[in-house]
């Protein structure tokens, strides 16, 4: 700048000007994304709860809890937003998390509940089962054209009907070994961080890798807004859709096998709405149920915004109750809002 | 273009005796078809004439049931269109195959991402900066000004859709374009530009195939007419040695066939 005899204010000004022509359109768009709108929802969550008892909401043991609870949530729901981002859906995973908690839970017994070799066939034996149900869902998805829906409703059924068959419809106790209790289970790094929520934190940000910076992730966009367009351009529609859910159903043996972890035991009635929770959270968070719109970002605040509003209403001593009512109007609100931006879209 | 021009009076893609049945539909009963290098050839005729499968055909999206392909004088197998891309044709679909929710750069990309160099690429990552560059770069060859390379390609308008499009297979083409009613949904000025587009990419020695049902606009930029009618081809001509008469007669049947 200021070469040619140039005047350095104009040239300067002129600079600024393009840059500002650069950069206005990409804050516009931020400011337009949902997840930027639903992040502001989860800052005021935040506010409002700690004017009203900062002690307690905003203690740092309250708000690990809030953590610890949330990362088993959250590792499903960032596999789930990929599947939502291909115009998918996953009914399956709470089953598939039960069924791999059961068989790793079981596993783990009959080898002796105890010891690192233990620990990591318990580990292996959870993700396969998650992964097995995942590619069966995927194959059956991709190959023969059914409706995801309808193909995870079936899984759903299946995986929790043979964790049923295989626990006896009884909890699998003792079955998970001490030292993988109060390492992943309960411990902390440095006495301070939880390891559940190190973990869950980050598969997060290597989903947020993959979906926002490699080509795995650009795919995923381009078969969720134009399935056609993406087979033409040579992409393997059928296979991408299969690792999708491949990786739905291994992240759903992940978070059940961190459940183990944590609780002791399986906890085979507690996820009837896993599958709900997820695809709420993914969808509160932006993720369009049309497919090709979405980010890991979002999703993340769409599992803690129910979390949060869940443990606030607790410390507050509103009836938790309350906080389903909350939920079920943001992730109308967070539908509606997809849905104006479509329209306004098909206006252009 | 190709130095060894040695087929069937220097076509570049051609299509002989080309049969296609759908059920009991015979679509393509027998067609001969060439393409010519740096050429504009516009594929005309009544619906149902067959325009679209022969496209398909020749863009590896349709397999024929029998007849010959061949792509500068030797027989090929078009099985798909990776096969076709392989041999420089690329095809501009009537539903423009664009992910909407995806920018320009990322369409035009598509399928066919930048990876970044060294551990990064081998991990699948893109290079999303380098894309971009390239896709302006490509965008100001063909003389397109999107004005707004972030937005998704949902927010353009018909006319730029189409230009992204176009662009695209201009971008990847080396040899022969194959655009389906380019100009079907746009206004007159858009239209236009398109037809501008199509100039340019010709002046850069491809070939253009253009299937469409508007004559004056096919007499505007063809330079070889060919005329479909009941899955045969019943004429070519040059476009500036006929009228539009003569081409509506060919086309319907009007003028009689040989």
């Amino acid at each position: 700048m200021g070469r040619d005899g140039t005047p350095v204010g104009q040239a300067e000004q002129a600079s600024v000007a393009g840059e500002e022509q650069e950069i206005r359109p990409r804050l516009w768009r931020l400011a337009a994304a949902t997840s930027t709108w639903i992040f502001l929802v989860l800052v005021v969550i935040i506010a409002v709860f700690s004017i009203m008892n900062f002690e307690a909401f905003a203690s740092v043991f309250n708000l690990r809890n809030i953590m610890i609870d949330a990362s088993s949530l959250l590792i499903v729901a960032v596999a789930m937003t990929f599947v939502i981002i291909t115009a998918g859906i996953d009914l399956s995973v709470g089953s598939v998390l039960v069924f791999s908690q059961v068989v790793a839970a079981l596993l783990m017994r009959a080898m002796g509940a105890e010891g690192l070799g233990v620990i990591l066939a318990g580990l292996a034996a959870a993700t396969v089962s998650g992964l097995a149900w995942g590619v069966l869902n995927g194959v059956l998805i991709a190959k023969t054209r059914m409706p995801a829906l309808i193909v995870t409703l079936g899984t759903l059924g299946m995986a929790q009907g043979a964790a049923l068959l295989l626990s006896g419809g009884i909890n699998v106790r003792r079955a998970v070994p001490a030292e993988l209790v109060t390492t992943v289970g309960i411990g902390r790094l440095f006495g301070e961080i939880p390891y559940l929520v190190l973990i869950a934190t980050g598969i997060t940000i290597l989903g947020g890798i993959l979906l926002h910076l490699t080509r795995f992730g650009r795919h995923t966009y381009a078969i969720g807004s134009n399935p056609e367009a993406a087979r033409r351009a040579g992409i393997n529609v059928s296979r991408h859709l299969i690792k999708v859910y491949a990786m739905s159903g291994f992240l759903a043996g992940v978070a059940g096998y961190l459940l183990l972890a944590r609780f002791t035991t399986t906890t085979i009635e507690g996820h009837g709405t896993t599958n709900l929770q997820a695809i709420a959270a993914v969808v509160i968070g932006g993720t369009s149920l049309f497919g090709g719109i979405g980010t890991v970002f979002g999703t993340v605040v769409g599992v803690f915004i129910p979390a949060i509003l869940r443990n606030g209403f607790i410390i507050l001593g509103v009836e938790p109750f309350w906080q389903q009512v909350a939920v079920g109007a943001v992730l109308i609100l967070a539908v509606y809002v997809d849905q104006l931006k479509r329209r306004a879209r098909e206006r252009a | 273009m190709s130095p060894a021009l040695p087929a069937t009076d220097g076509a570049l893609l051609e299509a002989r005796g080309v049969e296609k049945s759908y059920g009991h539909v015979r679509a393509l009963q027998g067609t001969d078809f060439e393409v010519r290098p740096g050429e504009v050839t516009a594929l005309v005729g009544d619906n149902g004439a067959g325009k679209s499968t022969l496209i398909k055909i020749l863009s590896g999206t349709v397999q024929p049931d029998g007849g010959e392909i061949r792509f500068e004088g030797h027989p090929v197998t078009i099985h798909s269109p990776l096969d076709a891309r392989r041999m420089g044709v690329e095809t501009v679909y009537q539903d423009l195959a664009l992910a909407e929710d995806l920018d320009p750069a990322a369409n035009l990309f598509l399928g066919r991402e930048v990876i970044r160099p060294g551990l990064l690429g081998a991990l699948g990552f893109i290079d999303k900066r380098a894309m971009r560059a390239r896709a302006a770069e490509s965008f100001a060859t063909l003389g397109i000004d999107l004005q707004d390379m972030d937005a998704e390609v949902g927010m353009l308008s018909g006319g730029q859709r189409q230009t992204v499009a176009v662009s695209r297979a201009a971008t990847w083409a080396s040899r022969v374009i194959f655009m389906d009613e380019p100009t079907a949904a746009l206004g007159v000025v858009q239209a236009e530009r398109v037809l501008d587009l199509i100039r340019r990419i010709r002046g850069s020695g491809k070939s253009v195939v253009l299937i469409s049902h508007n004559l004056p606009q096919v007499f505007q930029i063809a330079d070889r007419i060919q005329v479909l009618r009941l899955g045969r081809r019943v004429a070519v001509f040059r476009a500036d040695e006929v009228s539009m008469e003569e081409v509506v007669g060919a086309m319907t049947g009007a003028a009689g066939e040989a």
